[in-house]
């Protein structure tokens, strides 16, 4: 409320996404994985990728926090903004770009450390604190984010290996938002989990939705229409000259609408289970 | 229905479980298995017996500590392997220093940095080469390095520094090669995890990777240590002396020198009725020096293993 009346007369425009993607393609070598990926990110929003496996919903994802650097093989074409900016940019630091855009994976990869220093090591690398208490409020703040902290409290010192599965992927979270990221990418964040623990996963999702912006890969496609407000369904289709399956974006649109009346057959085939 | 088949149900399964079959492939393989490790058992023991009367002979009569601690004699019963001993050991340390060090730097080029090309691929299939040359081809190229050639001023010629290094060499392929595939074995997904905070690759090495793979490195180069250690081909070159002046100054790099291997290869040749209860004794020092360092070797490694 600083600025005084003139906040209050501003009108609420349209949010520019946080991403967009223009024919983003993906190779692996001389093999197109996936191609023709057009897609808006909204802010604060929760964004499902579905469709049947192999058809490029985690390639796509590692590109939006230049994750596919570490593969070798891998080359982009097309256009990735965020904010605007061109993600693939020369001038564009990975590391930099990894730090804001966190990154949750299939299964839960705790470092062999303590349940703290699981959440201290990026905030140590970063710069953002070294340890005492400042470190500490960090570490804390980032477990109750991930509503572990009540579980976790007494025993900060001990492995992180100790914890549930569940645990360990709440843990994962807590981590990734240590270092204050704005977009965190969940890569089939519950495959390896139970129900209960994918539940809480779940929940712990709408909660921190108002603070970020969440791109949730899943097979499941209940998981997609519980959580997700927007959803990109990816499919594969066979190339008739090289006899190679390649992964296309077929459908990006409100959940709601996706799941009530989409308006590709193959999206309401998969939608409705009779087909993946 | 359900009652009456329970019966029928369990004997059926009861049948099917509880059936021991005879796995005679297995019960033969298990036998193979067990005889080669008592073969080779039995070598170690036939050595430790060929060796261990006649060196005790020599510790009893005389006291441990006086053949540790004695130098040279042209007496037998006055020799001892102090000089040996000191070169030995500090030898162990300079190979240790040199080679640890630019083994696993080269590891981690090699699995963190390089990309896969013909290359890298060149240089791997090189260096498991070159893990399998003979110790003396070593010992002639640190004669032509180190001894008479362009690092002669620098290491002073027949020196423990020209052994260090020349050993040092010697071990260097299987350092990497163990680095490597200690390194290889740290999961993925754990510098996914590091990655994924923002960590750049240098971070990922020294916080996660080196970390998670020193247990395996470090048992790597003990071994390949303990093994170059006991080599006599390379000190033949190195100028090695079995002699008076044969130094035993510990840490003496640019001094006369001698290490275990000689004073053994030297010793086995003078006439036995005197000499032999030395020359195993000796042995036995070296065993025991070898072991030592193994053992120093798998309490580091537990130690690395525990923390992870
Ligand atoms: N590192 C890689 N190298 C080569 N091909 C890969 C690699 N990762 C994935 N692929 C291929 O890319 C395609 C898409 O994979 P992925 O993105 O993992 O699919 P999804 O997450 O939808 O199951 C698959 O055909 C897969 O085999
Ligand atoms: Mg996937």
């Amino acid at each position: 409320m600083s600025g005084g009346a003139s906040t209050t007369t501003a009108e609420p425009g349209p949010v520019p996404p946080v991403y967009r993607t223009e024919d983003l393609a993906v190779f692996y070598g001389s093999f197109k994985a996936v191609r023709d990926v057009n897609l808006e990110i909204r802010q604060n929003e929760i964004t499902a990728f579905i469709g049947p496996s192999g058809c490029g919903k985690s390639t796509v994802l590692r590109c939006f926090n230049r994750m596919n650097d570490l593969i070798e093989s891998a080359r982009v074409e097309g256009r990735l903004t965020y904010h605007g900016v061109d993600l693939y940019d020369r001038a564009v630091n990975p590391v930099e770009v990894r730090r804001r855009i966190g990154m949750v994976f299939q299964k839960p990869n705790p470092f062999p450390k303590s349940i703290y220093e699981n959440i201290a090591y990026g905030p140590r690398l970063a710069g953002l604190a070294r340890k005492g208490p400042e470190m500490d409020e960090i570490v804390e703040n980032s477990l109750r984010a991930a509503a572990l902290w009540d579980e976790v409290k007494d025993r900060l010192k001990a492995s992180a290996f100790g914890l549930s599965g569940g645990q360990q992927q709440r843990l994962c979270i807590a981590r990734a938002l240590a270092v204050g990221p704005e977009v965190l990418l969940m890569d089939e964040p519950c495959s390896a989990l139970d129900p209960i623990a994918t539940g809480r996963i779940e929940d712990l999702m709408q909660q921190i939705k108002q603070d970020y912006t969440i791109i949730i890969v899943t097979h499941n496609m209940q998981q997609a229409a519980r959580v997700s407000d927007h959803c990109a369904f990816f499919t594969t289709e066979v190339s008739e000259e090289s006899d190679t399956r390649t992964g296309v974006l077929v459908e990006f649109d409100a959940t709601q609408q996706m799941f009530s009346n989409p308006s590709d057959e193959r999206t309401e085939n998969y939608v409705t289970g009779r087909f993946g | 229905m359900a009652l009456v088949d329970s019966d029928l149900t369990r004997d059926l399964v009861r049948a099917r479980i509880q059936g021991r079959q005879s796995d005679a492939a297995g019960a033969a393989f298990k036998g193979i298995l067990v005889a080669c490790l008592v073969t080779v058992l039995a070598a170690l023991v036939a050595l430790l017996i060929s060796v261990a009367p006649a060196g005790l002979d020599v510790f009893s009569t005389r006291g441990l500590s006086d053949f540790l601690l004695r130098p040279f004699s042209v007496r037998p019963d006055k020799a001892g392997v102090y000089q040996g001993t000191v070169g030995t050991v500090t030898s162990a340390v300079l190979v240790a220093v040199i080679a640890f060090p630019m083994g696993v730097a080269a590891a981690v080029y090699l699995e963190e940095y390089a990309s896969d090309n013909w290359f890298t691929r060149l240089v791997n299939l090189v260096i498991r080469n070159l893990a399998g040359v003979p110790a003396i081809v070593y010992g002639l190229l640190g004669f032509a390095l180190f001894v008479n050639g362009p690092f002669s001023s620098l290491t002073g010629g027949t020196t423990l520094l020209s052994t260090g290094l020349t050993l040092a060499i010697l071990v260097l392929p299987i350092v990497v090669i163990t680095s490597a595939e200690a390194i290889r074995a740290v999961p993925a997904s754990l510098r996914e995890g590091g990655y994924g905070v923002g960590a750049t690759r240098w971070e990922v090495t020294r916080t996660l990777v080196l970390p998670n793979a020193m247990g395996g490195m470090l048992t790597g180069t003990i071994l390949a240590l303990a093994r170059a250690l006991g080599e006599a081909a390379p000190l033949f070159f190195m100028g090695a002396k079995t002699s008076i002046f044969s130094g035993g100054d510990w840490f003496d790099l640019r001094g006369d020198f001698t290490a275990l291997p000689m004073i053994i290869s030297d010793w086995s040749t003078r006439p036995a009725t005197k000499w032999n209860g030395n020359t195993q004794a000796a042995i036995l020092v070296t065993l025991v020096l070898v072991l030592g360092i193994n053992t120093v070797g798998i309490v580091l490694r537990n130690h690395f293993d525990k923390k992870r």
